[in-house]
């Protein structure tokens, strides 16, 4: 097999793209450790893409770690479970991440509690069909920990009329600063190795990928010493850069494959999951357990004690911050990497499914990354020769000033853009580009909805 | 709350950023143009001292007055009006009148910079438009050429330097026939030096006198007659070196001209060696070089997309070579420079990359 050895042998990487400092250094070498129970959780109700799900517990119940508190509210949403033993406190608005409130549960805890997780049985994958693996996948409330969030089960869920050859698998972690996925890799193997079959099995797959950065020596290693003898996973090494853990560039840069303009990868017959959710998975699926934890990366130059830590789904930022030593100096708190993660404005926002890690940024951080001002388009094509997708930013950035937003769409390629942030990280003038497609995509979202309505 | 409550700065993604801000990058040009023109000073003396003086302060100058006259805030800071003055005065002819050259930088700026929009907006090269205009207002001027390592070149200045606004410049002829005297008596080996520039020697052929081809290690180093600060070849390609490794130049750009002019020049001189000057004197000669490193590279007027780069450079040493041989001017490369400056949008529309998961075949959307 020509196209295996090719990918044993290269490093395998896709055209364009940036090379940010790493950061990683402080926290890849360190063991995942676990973060005590916080007094008091909050479980949003819409932690993924998709409806929200619906709770199906009241205020006063008691709960008891791993037991289901919402139900998935139809085929494109997930249940959630308890992340720990204890009592419903209230089921209402609570700060997001996002911004604006939102329904969420509050958990208060059982002191005395044992936290064990009880909760499920065993299950026999291998007897399992594909539907019925995907409505497990779908009952254990996972979705994509690398930070979309999208639930995996649909994921899994192969259209009809195509057909999946491949499972990738995404251990690239090309944002700075996170080793979540680092350390799981190194870490679970074994529970990685069971996600992956049950992936392959989901969709029917005859292989496996697993992409690695090659600033991860070791993981290629332990990994490559661990695939199964017949050939059916293999590690593929990949260049370390930015954004080299983008699905569509991966699958470039393994396979040689363009997933079309809006499609899916299942339509070039890929199918691709985040190392640690196949992890999860490859844990709780036997025991039809539900996604209760997950490893966060915390780190940045204002947290005392940066490590990756195992956190219970739920805990607040505050309790997290608190226990590790926090800066009281500290201007910026990310959720997610430096390139696309999210900035908060409350320490009252929860850790949730698609939180890889917890940045907290000093104020000499914070002004060595902010511009003095920002100067018009000099044209330097630095931000045409970082875009992964080929987008011509400097163009639509001009045009988004002028607000021809239906323009940058049509001629532009405007939807294809994924918002990595390599633009705007390249740009010279210090112009918000990715801040502009974001309000341009949005604009043009509303007025379809509202010539259609 | 806790009393110690930080105060958290909500922003979008991303969160980190690359230097170098555009300020920083037009610096670099111009610590890139300084040994250029400290070669045109060593050259050509303290003519070209002052012609430099003036024209980066014509041109600061006229941004700082329209920044003002518009109540803007000042845009001097960002440093491109000081590269735009130096570029002028490397092109320019180092005994050019000072009040000329003056001209020169306020059109410059104001027509080709300014009336644009600013920094970033601009059309054409703003250097050349100021060149451009002199070029058609004082056509005698900017070709009068004086010969390099003149004896007294720190002490005097070139006789025209100093004309008055306004008035018809001094004759240098008299002046250039001493130096020149002066120079080949005291070092024999070296050439009759007329003052003239090896374009226009080159142009004087006419078919039935040989032409005269200035050797090319001459050209490269740059011991020639010439603008103050294109004769150099050599020093020009390690100053552009050093922006194209610091990544605040497009190396493509120069090397599509140099390689346009190169590819155009052979063709014309295969077809007749008799008529056309061989293609390496083409590209070492006259103000090419610093034409398709400093300004042809110019990023606002040119084109952004990765193909389009190409196509504008071959474009523009095309054209330097047509002007060059079948035009009334012996030089040629700044009308092509602005002739691309002038393409360059619409090179980048129609060369725009091919995005991730689509097809170059139109279809429909």
């Amino acid at each position: 097999m020509g196209l295996m050895q090719l990918i044993g042998l290269g490093k395998a990487t896709f055209s364009h793209g940036i090379h940010p400092p790493e950061y990683k250094a402080s926290t890849g070498v360190k063991k995942i450790r676990r973060l005590p129970f916080a007094p008091e959780m909050i479980i949003p109700l819409s932690q993924h893409f998709g409806k929200p799900s619906v709770p199906i517990v009241h205020e006063g119940q008691e709960v008891v770690r791993g037991e289901p508190l919402a139900k998935a509210d139809g085929f494109m949403s997930v249940p959630l479970h308890a992340p720990a033993t204890g009592i419903i406190k209230k089921i209402g608005l609570m700060p997001t991440a996002r911004g604006p409130k939102a329904q969420a549960i509050v958990l208060k805890l059982h002191s005395g509690a044992s936290q064990d997780a009880l909760y499920g049985h065993l299950q026999d994958i291998d007897n399992m069909s594909p539907e019925q693996i995907v409505k497990a996948v779908q009952d254990t409330g996972m979705v994509g920990l690398g930070g979309a969030s999208f639930p995996t089960h649909v994921k899994m869920t192969v259209p009809e009329g195509q057909k999946v050859d491949t499972v990738m698998v995404n251990g690239c972690e090309c944002e700075p600063y996170l080793t979540t996925d680092h350390r799981v890799m190194l870490e679970y193997s074994m529970d990685l190795f069971a996600g992956i079959r049950i992936a392959m099995k989901a969709v029917g797959a005859e292989r496996a990928v697993i992409g690695i950065e090659d600033n991860k020596p070791d993981a290629i290693e332990g990994l490559r010493e661990a695939c199964p003898k017949d050939g059916t996973v293999t590690v593929g090494v990949m260049k370390t850069k930015y954004p080299q853990g983008a699905e569509k560039m991966m699958i470039k840069a393994l396979l040689g494959r363009e997933v079309p303009s809006g499609g899916f990868p299942a339509a070039v017959g890929v199918s691709v999951y985040n190392v640690a959710t196949l992890a999860q998975l490859g844990a709780l699926l036997p025991h039809s357990r539900g996604l209760i934890e997950r490893v966060v990366t915390i780190a940045g130059p204002g947290i005392e004690k940066p490590g990756n830590y195992l956190v219970a789904l739920g805990t607040p930022l505050r309790f997290v911050l608190e226990q590790l030593g926090f800066e009281g100096d500290s201007r910026k708190l990310i959720l997610g990497g430096p390139m696309m993660g999210v900035s908060v404005a409350s320490l009252d926002v929860p850790v949730t499914k698609g939180v890889s890690g917890i940045l907290v940024l000093t104020e000499e951080e914070k002004a060595a990354q902010m511009p003095k001002q920002v100067w018009p388009c000099i044209k330097c094509a630095r931000c045409v020769q970082a875009c992964p997708i080929h987008l011509n930013p400097s163009e639509l950035g001009m045009l988004a000033a002028k607000r021809q937003y239906e323009l940058m769409e049509e001629r532009f390629h405007l939807n294809d853009c994924f918002e990595c942030g390599c633009c705007t990280y390249v740009c010279p003038s210090a112009i918000p580009l990715v801040q502009y497609f974001r309000i341009a995509k949005a604009i043009n979202r509303e007025n379809k909805a509202r010539e259609a309505a | 709350m806790a009393e110690n409550a930080p105060v958290i700065e909500v922003r979008t993604s991303p969160h980190v950023r690359q230097t170098p801000t555009v300020d920083q990058i037009m610096r670099n040009v111009v610590y890139a143009l300084l040994p250029v023109a400290a070669y045109a000073v060593y050259q050509f003396g303290i003519s070209a001292f002052a012609l430099i003086l003036v024209t980066v302060l014509a041109c600061v100058g006229t941004e700082q007055l329209f920044c003002r006259l518009s109540s803007k805030r000042t845009t001097v800071g960002d440093f491109s009006a000081v590269i735009t003055g130096m570029l002028l005065a490397l092109t320019l002819p180092p005994g050019f009148p000072l009040w000329m050259a003056a001209v020169a930088g306020f059109v410059g700026i104001a027509l080709a910079k300014v009336m644009f929009g600013g920094i970033g907006l601009n059309v054409f090269n703003p250097a050349l438009v100021g060149r451009a205009f002199v070029q058609a207002a004082f056509p005698v001027a900017i070709t009068t050429w004086t010969p390099p390592f003149a004896q007294g070149r720190f002490t005097e200045f070139i006789p025209s330097t100093w004309t008055f606004p306004f008035a018809l410049p001094v004759s240098v002829s008299d002046w250039v026939k001493e130096t020149s005297l002066a120079i080949q008596q005291a070092s024999p080996g070296v050439d009759a030096f007329t003052g003239a520039t090896p374009l226009a020697l080159s142009k004087l052929g006419n078919g039935e006198v040989a032409h005269f081809v200035t050797d090319s290690m001459d050209l490269f180093m740059g011991t020639t007659a010439g603008s103050a600060g294109e004769t150099s070849a050599l020093l020009i390609l390690l100053c552009g070196a050093y922006l194209a490794v610091r990544h605040m130049m497009d190396w493509r750009i120069p090397a599509a001209v140099i390689l346009g002019t190169y590819v155009t020049a052979e063709i014309l001189h295969l077809v007749d060696p008799s008529a056309y000057p061989p293609p390496m004197f083409m590209v070492l000669a006259g103000g090419l070089m610093l034409g398709a490193v400093f300004m042809a590279s110019d990023m606002v007027a040119s084109p952004v997309t990765p193909v389009g780069v190409w196509v504008y450079g071959i474009l523009i040493g095309l054209l330097t070579v047509i002007i060059r041989l079948f035009g009334s001017l012996s030089e040629g490369v700044m009308y092509a420079i602005l002739f691309g400056n002038a393409a360059s949008p619409l090179i980048s529309a129609v060369t725009q990359p091919r995005v991730y998961g689509t097809s170059r075949k139109k279809k429909k959307v």
